[in-house]
Order: structure tokens, then sequence, then C-alpha cells
């Protein structure tokens, strides 16, 4: 690694110590955050030693009590960053957030807004099983007022949280797994530059093509990218859109990509129905149509992930899945298989 | 000097005023009672006509700055808390005047003006506001109270908070207004161990039965509780037993209560009780008849302006999904 480089998981971590340096009102809380490890997934070891446990405590194990004061800390004036350590764990959070943060704002009158972050830890490929391994954002997909962000890279985790941080608005903030260990630049240039925040709600051509678009967010970005360097082989340049959040959805960008390419693959780690993926494709259908000569959905099965390894690889779309599915499409076959 | 006696030796006139806001909600609800027969109200209301004392009691031993999580039957939490009348019946009534512009309604009223964080429609919702508004409060040297009803108490809100608030050392007060029927079941019907003041205990968490239509005993316990949040000791767990004297909504005639246990609790009417205890107090008959035709011509001249106050205008709302 050189020095240049950051892991996924420190990236969050310096994103946490330094928007609570710029701003006093942010605060962190959870489940384990604040014990030496730093939370299961060690993403935030001493970081109350620096703030004191008035600005960063462990929870008792308790959702509702999590997210609900979170909730009225943000209304009193704090600005609360929450972890809810699995994202399957929302079930037990989604109260406050759905009913009460996400509709502060209109439902006040724009009296006041709920600046609050929920951090969870996403995603299958870790062999966690059914209920330790699902993506939460579709849950959320569909509820005015919140914002969904989910980061592909270090350095976009890093922007992206100090901007979530700084939204005036609820945001759930998704952390894939499989991330944590990936090492990869640091923030330097061109975007998002040492130490700045990203502005939620634009997404960013993460590769260009001119083939096709696969759009996607998260570990699929990534796995997209590795995706796009191999179909580059059979002489399909492939354009990657790394969508960065969910809610708001950067169509423009996705459209301005569709006009050129004019072929469309949604990648979802998650069921077909109801998520962000067939979200987009009935959006750029309904605005974009026109330009396309193809849109299609690379999704999960509608079943719960699977425990077994075998299951599980076979069950995720992985960087193979994505290209197999551009060259079934394309009907370029694989000569790996051939 | 002690708590108890800072509130016994109050003068009467202090007094005079809190009834005169009890009134007020009274007024309120019946106001709400007759606008929702003529179809003003939209939709469903709930009425919080006998259980006055609480809110007023409890708001009484309060700062200006100290937060309040009310439930959606809040008309007089909000009132009790600053809401304007005014404010409060145009939103009843979906107006544009309305305290968070006719987007809230009966259930969800906000007014973070007077630091009402919310009403809040789903039971207990009110507990975990108030609990994380104390996270902010303990910084600012003030205090938050949650209002919620003897349902509530068997709601994950209420187990989870009152142990989070504890471990935390949190300024926060939990009010229970226990007027004994979630919707149309009877509370000991649905309560373990049919004692809800006796839960905190498990907490370490203080608890106390107060005669909820007793607006002395409510501000006591409240001031009590307050003071104690606000030095640092931490929760306490306030059990105010009333009654609701309509049924649960606007859809209930509320048959399911026994005949006799409603003459019971008509016959102590919070605001009989207050009046009685005022007149016992020296205060004359005149000075009660004067707060008692102010809160009545307040609360015309505010029916008034809001019926007279416009609906919004979806062309000119140019709402927008998130703050800037």
């Amino acid at each position: 690694m050189t020095s240049a480089e950051l892991e996924f998981r420190a990236a969050i971590r310096e994103a946490i110590i330094e928007e609570m340096e710029r701003d006093e009102s942010v605060v962190f809380f959870g489940e384990d955050i604040a014990a030496e490890q730093g939370g299961v997934f060690a993403v935030t070891p001493r970081i109350q030693e620096r703030f004191g446990s008035e600005r960063v405590f462990d929870t008792p194990i308790s959702e509702l009590a999590l997210s609900g004061a979170a909730f009225g800390a943000a209304v009193a004036g704090l600005r609360p960053i929450i972890e809810i350590m699995f994202g399957d764990f929302m079930g037990l959070a989604m109260d406050s957030l759905v009913n009460q943060s996400a509709k502060y704002w209109y439902v006040s009158g724009e009296q006041r807004s709920v600046p609050l972050v929920v951090r969870s830890a996403v995603g299958g490929g870790g062999r966690f099983g059914a209920i330790h391994s699902q993506t939460h954002a579709s849950w959320f997909q569909g509820i005015p007022g919140l914002k969904i962000v989910f980061p592909s890279s270090p350095a976009e985790a890093k922007g992206l949280l100090k901007g979530a941080i700084r939204d005036d608005n609820p945001v759930i903030f998704l952390e894939h797994k499989r991330l944590y260990s990936v090492r990869g630049p640091a923030p330097a240039h061109p975007a998002p530059a040492a130490g700045e925040a990203l502005p939620l709600g634009r997404a960013r051509v993460a590769r260009p093509g001119s083939d096709l678009t696969i759009a996607s967010a998260g570990k699929s970005v990534a796995d997209a990218l590795e995706a796009a360097e191999e179909l580059a082989g059979d002489g399909i340049e492939a354009e990657v859109i790394d969508l960065r959040t969910l809610r708001p959805l950067d169509l423009d960008t996705v459209l301005e990509s569709v006009a050129r390419t004019n072929r469309l693959l949604a990648v979802e780690e998650g069921p077909r129905t109801g998520g962000f993926g067939s979200g987009l494709l009935g959006q750029v259908a309904e605005h974009g149509l026109h330009d396309l000569d193809d849109a299609w959905l690379l999704a999960t099965d509608e079943l719960p992930i699977p425990y077994s390894p075998t299951l599980e690889d076979a069950f995720i779309p992985d960087a193979r899945a994505i290209a197999a599915a551009v060259r079934e499409r394309a009907g370029v076959m694989d000569e790996r298989h051939a | 000097m002690t708590v108890d006696a800072a509130v016994s030796t109050e003068a009467p006139a202090a007094y005079l005023a809190r009834y005169g806001e009890m009134l007020l909600i009274r007024r309120f609800e019946t106001e709400m009672h007759r606008l929702f027969l003529k179809g003003e109200v939209h939709g469903t209301t709930h009425l919080s006509t006998g259980q006055e004392a609480v809110p007023v009691g409890v708001c009484s031993a309060l700062e200006p700055g100290d937060y309040l999580a009310g439930t959606y039957r809040g008309h007089g939490h909000a009132l009790a808390k600053g809401t304007d009348p005014e404010a409060l019946i145009a939103e009843m009534l979906g107006r544009a005047t309305g305290v968070c512009r006719g987007r809230a309604g009966s259930m969800n009223v906000i007014d973070v003006e007077h630091n009402l964080v919310g009403c809040f429609g789903i039971v207990g919702g009110s507990i975990a506001a108030a609990t994380g508004a104390a996270l902010a409060a303990r910084r600012q040297g003030q205090v938050a109270v949650a209002m919620f009803g003897d349902g509530a108490t068997n709601q994950g809100y209420f187990h989870e908070c009152l142990n989070f608030a504890e471990v935390l050392a949190l300024p926060v007060v939990f009010v229970c207004e226990n007027n004994f029927y979630g919707e149309f079941t009877p509370m000991l019907k649905v309560t373990a161990g049919q004692d809800i003041a006796a839960r905190a205990g498990a907490y370490g968490i203080p608890g106390h039965v107060v005669d909820g239509n007793d607006l002395w005993a409510v501000r006591e316990a409240a001031v009590q509780a307050v003071g104690r949040a606000r030095s640092g000791s931490g929760p306490t767990l306030l059990e105010c037993q009333t009654y609701r004297h309509h049924g649960h909504s606007k859809a209930d005639p509320a048959r399911y209560r026994p005949p006799e246990e409603v003459e019971r609790w008509l016959a102590r009417d919070p605001l009989t009780i207050a009046r009685t205890r005022l007149l016992e107090l020296g205060v004359s008959e005149p000075a009660i008849a004067e707060v008692e035709e102010a809160a009545r011509a307040r609360m015309d001249r505010a029916v008034e302006a809001a019926l007279a106050a416009p609906y919004p205008d979806p062309a000119a709302e140019h709402a927008t999904e998130f703050a800037p």
C-alpha cells in the first residue's frame, strides 16, 4: 500500500472524525461503536477517546430507541450519526425514520429539517445468511424525505459520508461489508479532493464507454468496473455509472449516458422487484425511450439470501455475472465457455 | 425551601392562570367536537376533554426552552406548551394559516418555535422523540418531556427508552396519561402487572402515581421530576391517572365503558376540582368568572379567524422534498 492509499473502513472513520472536529453538534452513537474494537467491523476504534463520552457513546441493543433518539436529538439541534449494525436490523429502526424523520420537513410546514445519518453494514458474500446480508435500500426507496447513499470505493465513501453528515436531511448510509477491507486511492483529485464533502444527489461516470451503460451503486460498481475491463477484451466498451445516491436518483447523468450508448444495464444486489434497478429502468423508459435500443436488469432471484458458499456465490451478481449478462445480451460468446 | 413548600405556598393567582389554560383546552376541544360535526375538521380527531390538568400541570413546571413531545391526543399538549390557539385551530381545519400550514392535521402537530418536538400519530413515538431531544437538552441546560398514554407502555419504545434514558442519565420526564383505555380496550386487560408506575422500578427509575385530575398534584409531581432531570439525576416516570370524557376518536361512542365508571370520573372533572380549590383558597367568584369569560372569548376569536382563513392553494405550495 502506498501512503496515498486508503482503506474503506479508515475512510469512514476519517470522515466521522473530520466532521466531528468541524462541527460541535455532530454526535455519534450506536451498539459497540465506542468499544475498543470500534464496532463489529472495526470501523470506528478510538473515536470516543478523542471526543469524549458526551459526543460518542455505546447504547443498549435497542434499535427503536436508537433511531428514535437520533430523530429527537436532530430536531433539538444536534447532528447525530448512528450506527445500526447490520442493515437487516433496520426493520426495528424503521418507524421513527419513515414516520418521523422523513416527514418532518414537509409535515411541519418546513419549520425544521432532521439532519441525521444512519450508517449500516449491508450486502452479501460474507456467509452471514439471510438476515445479516440484505441491502435495505429498497425498503426505503419509496419514502419521500429520505436520502439513500451507497458508496463504491474508499474515496467515495469518505466524500459521501462527509456530505451526508453536512446534509440537513435524514440520510440512510450503506456500507457494503465486502468493501471494508478494500484499499483504493485516497481522496486527491479530481474529486473528491482531500477533506472535501461530496454533495448528495449526483452520480458520476466511473468509467467512460460508448457501447452500453452499466448503472449501479455500492460494491456492484466495483464489480461492474472489473466486468468492463473484461468486456473491453471482447471489444465492448462499457460506460459505468456510479449512482452514489439511490434517493434522490440522478436520472440526468444516466439519460445523458444512454443518449450516447443506447443500451442500459442496471445491476442491483437485491431482488428484481421494488429496487432502485427496476425503478431506474422505468424512469429511463419514461424519459429516454427514444434513446434506448435495449435495457435490462441484473438482480437477485426473489428469494432470501442463502448461506452455503456455493448457493450464495451463485445468488449474488459479481463481475463475472455482469460480464456474462452483457455478452449474452450482445450475442457474444464467452470463449471460456465455448 | 423544599420543592413541596415552593408549590404549596405559591400564590393562588398563579393557579387561577393555569385554570384559565385548562379552560382554554376544554373550550378548544368543545369547538373541535362542534366543528367536526359540521364537517370543518376532516378525517378524525382525538379529544382530550377531561385530561386538561395533566398537560397544564406538567408544562407549568417547564421553561420555554424545555422540549415537549406529545401524542395524537395532543391539542392540550400543544396549547399548554404555548402554541397559538388560532394557528392550532387553523391546522385542524386544514387552513394555510395553520401552525404546520395545513400539512399536519390533528394528529401530527409540530411547533418548533415553542419547542413542541411534535405530536406523534403512532403510539409510543413521543417517548423516543423526547429521549432524543434530551440528548440535546442536556447540553443546553434544558429538559425534555414525553407525554404518552397507557397503551404506549406496552410498546417497545417505552421499555427501550426508559432503559436508554436511565443508563445515559438523560434529563427527561416520562409522563403517562393513564386514561385507562387503549382505544377501546381496558388498560387492565392488556397490561401485565396492572401497574404502570411500578414498571419504572425495573429500570432503576423513580415512578409515581399521580392524581391526573388534580392540577396541584400534577404540578407538584412535575416540578420535582423536572427539577431532578435538570439537576442531572436522570429520568422520572409519572403515571397521571385521568379519564377522557369522549371516546377514543370521533368515530367512537365509547359504549364499552360502564356507565357508573363514566359517572364516577365525570364527578371528578379536573375543571370542577380546580374551581372548587380556587374558591377554597380565597379566589373570588368574579375573578374566576373573569378568567372563564376570557378563555371563552379568546377561543371564539380564534375559531372565527381560523374559519375565515384560506385553504392552502395546491398551485402555490411549491413544496420541496428536501431541506436545501
